[in-house]
């Protein structure tokens, strides 16, 4: 007792740790399960059917792959746009300073229902076909926001002692940027994308506004749920978190050991 | 902002800005495309909820100035628009108890181990939100523990907490607490150790220095941390479709079967408008109110 005491912020730091991560073992629990009927909601029998199976239910691997499709051209185009506009806010002086960080401020602070709802007022109103590009679309517009707010936070952290040097030591503007500020706003840009990819592979609302007839993961998971949802979906899902949580433990772990190096050095 | 981003908190670092044509080439297709695919759509959304149907044809529209829309739809729907507001308004002061304790361990105890704990929050967003939703339907089963316990204290006026309101609350406060502990913790982690310190050897209670210190100064975090939190609440309709009964639907959920199953263009452009617009008078009072005019 006199430890939960001394401990006490200690322990419902732990507890709310835990909290965040029922929901996920309970994803990864039932991926072992063997369903008596059409839900698997409760545990009945342990089996690796799923696992040994990824793909054994029809629509769950092609949404899969639609999704990941998805997810690879939107991050791509956004985090191309985002750290332009990045380097624009950051480096140079314009016109329409503040009408810009309104534009890339509001998509952030707009529920995603409204969002979806509006675009797909455009496209029904151009007769525009809903499918995977309406969806690209859509993703794209919904990442630069992300993208211009995390590169922007890497490029006012630089010191601008390091530009400063290669252009004493003779570097012409293009070559300083080559290998001096790129290199430096790499992670970042890097960061930008990945928090991009996993926007979009797990977006749901924005995309079923939009979609048309076109499958996602998420959009396959919601026609799912109302007639039961296939274990391979667990499966999936649990798979994507360990794989996910592992880059980012290991861009982490290489952070770390660059830094006690240069600490060390 | 992302919830990763606005627990970064960089040194602005002043660099010499160019004045020249290349800023203004870097910021246009970028900004090119928020204006045709988030702006503008604004324009048609608001032009679509004044259409008038197509006499005599079911489920078309033409242009024109129907603000009788507008009060058609509220009439309709205010109980879902109210219940939205109150489920986001609930979910949100649950984050911001739950989160506090969290976000101020980890920014002031967290020492070398605070970039995994970081990590920690945000991992779960890492699994599919519709699946981690949907694993609340396990957590809460009726016979499960959590149910018969309550029940045993007969505190669930239905007996149950699956498909009722308390379970769409219980998912919205699961689903966006990240977005509340990263600015908490953003905002304490730049608490000077040593104002707490002062306030303890001035003999105030720990209870003093939270109530007078750390919370006046974790204030623009707590600000940040509940707009990030009950924006996305009030607009959601995932948890309300997986969680609740016909009985604690969302506006989110008028909205999507106004427009993609009953094909009620102009209903449903309606609501979402009034969404928008609610939101950010919401957003705006509550900024300024607060006096953190800085974090826009």
């Amino acid at each position: 007792m006199r430890f939960i005491r001394r401990n006490l912020l200690g322990v419902i730091a732990i507890l709310v740790l835990v909290y965040l991560f029922i929901p996920i073992a309970v994803v990864a629990v039932l991926s072992f399960n063997k369903p008596s009927g059409k839900f698997n909601i409760s545990w009945t029998q342990f089996s690796t059917d799923a696992w040994t199976n990824l793909c054994g239910v029809p629509g769950v691997c092609s949404s899969f792959i639609t999704s990941i499709q998805i997810g690879i051209i939107s991050t791509l185009v956004a985090t191309a746009l985002g750290t332009m506009i990045a380097f624009a806010l950051v480096r140079y002086r314009f016109r329409g300073r503040s009408t810009t960080n309104l534009l890339i401020f509001l998509p952030m602070a707009t529920p995603e229902v409204v969002m979806g709802s509006s675009l797909l007022a455009l496209f029904l109103n151009l007769r525009f076909p809903l499918g995977q590009w309406t969806v690209v679309i859509a993703h794209i517009m919904f990442i630069i926001s992300f993208v211009v707010v995390t590169v922007k936070a890497r490029l006012q952290g630089l010191d601008p002692k390091l530009e400063e040097a290669a252009r004493d030591l003779y570097a012409n503007p293009r070559a300083t940027f080559r290998y001096v500020t790129l290199p430096l706003v790499a992670p970042g840009i890097a960061g930008a994308a990945l928090l991009g990819f996993s926007l979009s592979f797990d977006d749901f609302i924005i995309s079923y506004f939009n979609a048309g007839t076109l499958v996602t993961f998420p959009i396959f998971i919601w026609g799912a749920a109302q007639r039961g949802i296939p274990v391979q979906v667990n499966a999936l899902a649990t798979l994507v978190f360990v794989v996910a949580l592992l880059i980012v433990l290991g861009s982490q772990l290489v952070n770390y050991r660059r830094r006690r190096k240069l600490l060390s050095a | 902002m992302s919830p990763i981003l606005v627990a970064e908190s960089a040194k602005p670092v002043v660099v010499a800005q160019r004045r020249s044509r290349t800023g203004y080439i870097l910021l246009f297709p970028g900004l090119t495309w928020l204006a045709i695919f988030f702006a503008i759509p604004f324009v048609t959304l608001f032009m679509t909820s004044l259409q008038q149907p197509v006499p005599g044809k079911l489920g078309k529209y033409q242009a024109g100035f129907e603000l009788s829309n507008y009060a058609n739809a509220m009439a309709e729907y205010w109980p879902q628009f109210l219940r939205s507001f109150i489920y986001a308004g609930i979910a949100t002061l649950l984050a911001l108890v739950i989160a506090y304790p969290l976000a101020y361990f980890i920014a002031m105890k967290g020492g070398r181990w605070r970039p995994l704990l970081l990590v920690l929050v945000i991992a779960p967003s890492f699994a599919s939100f519709l699946l981690r939703t949907y694993a609340w339907r396990t957590i809460l089963a009726d016979e499960g523990p959590i149910t018969s316990f309550f029940n045993a204290l007969h505190l669930l006026p239905d007996d149950r907490i699956l498909n009722t309101g308390i379970a769409v609350v219980a998912g919205l406060t699961y689903n966006f607490l990240p977005f509340m502990i990263l600015p908490l913790y953003a905002a304490i982690e730049k608490i000077d150790p040593r104002l707490i310190e002062a306030s303890s050897d001035l003999y105030s209670s720990a209870a003093t220095t939270l109530r007078k210190v750390t919370w006046p100064l974790s204030l623009p975090g707590v600000v940040a941390g509940t707009l990030l939190t009950f924006i996305p609440a009030a607009g959601d309709y995932i948890n309300a479709e997986l969680l609740g009964s016909t009985k604690d639907r969302m506006i989110g959920n008028v909205i999507q079967t106004n427009f993609i199953e009953f094909r009620d263009y102009p209903t449903a452009s309606a609501l979402s408008f009034v969404l928008m617009a609610v939101i950010l008078v919401l957003v705006f009072t509550y900024i300024r109110r607060a006096g953190t005019e800085e974090l826009l």
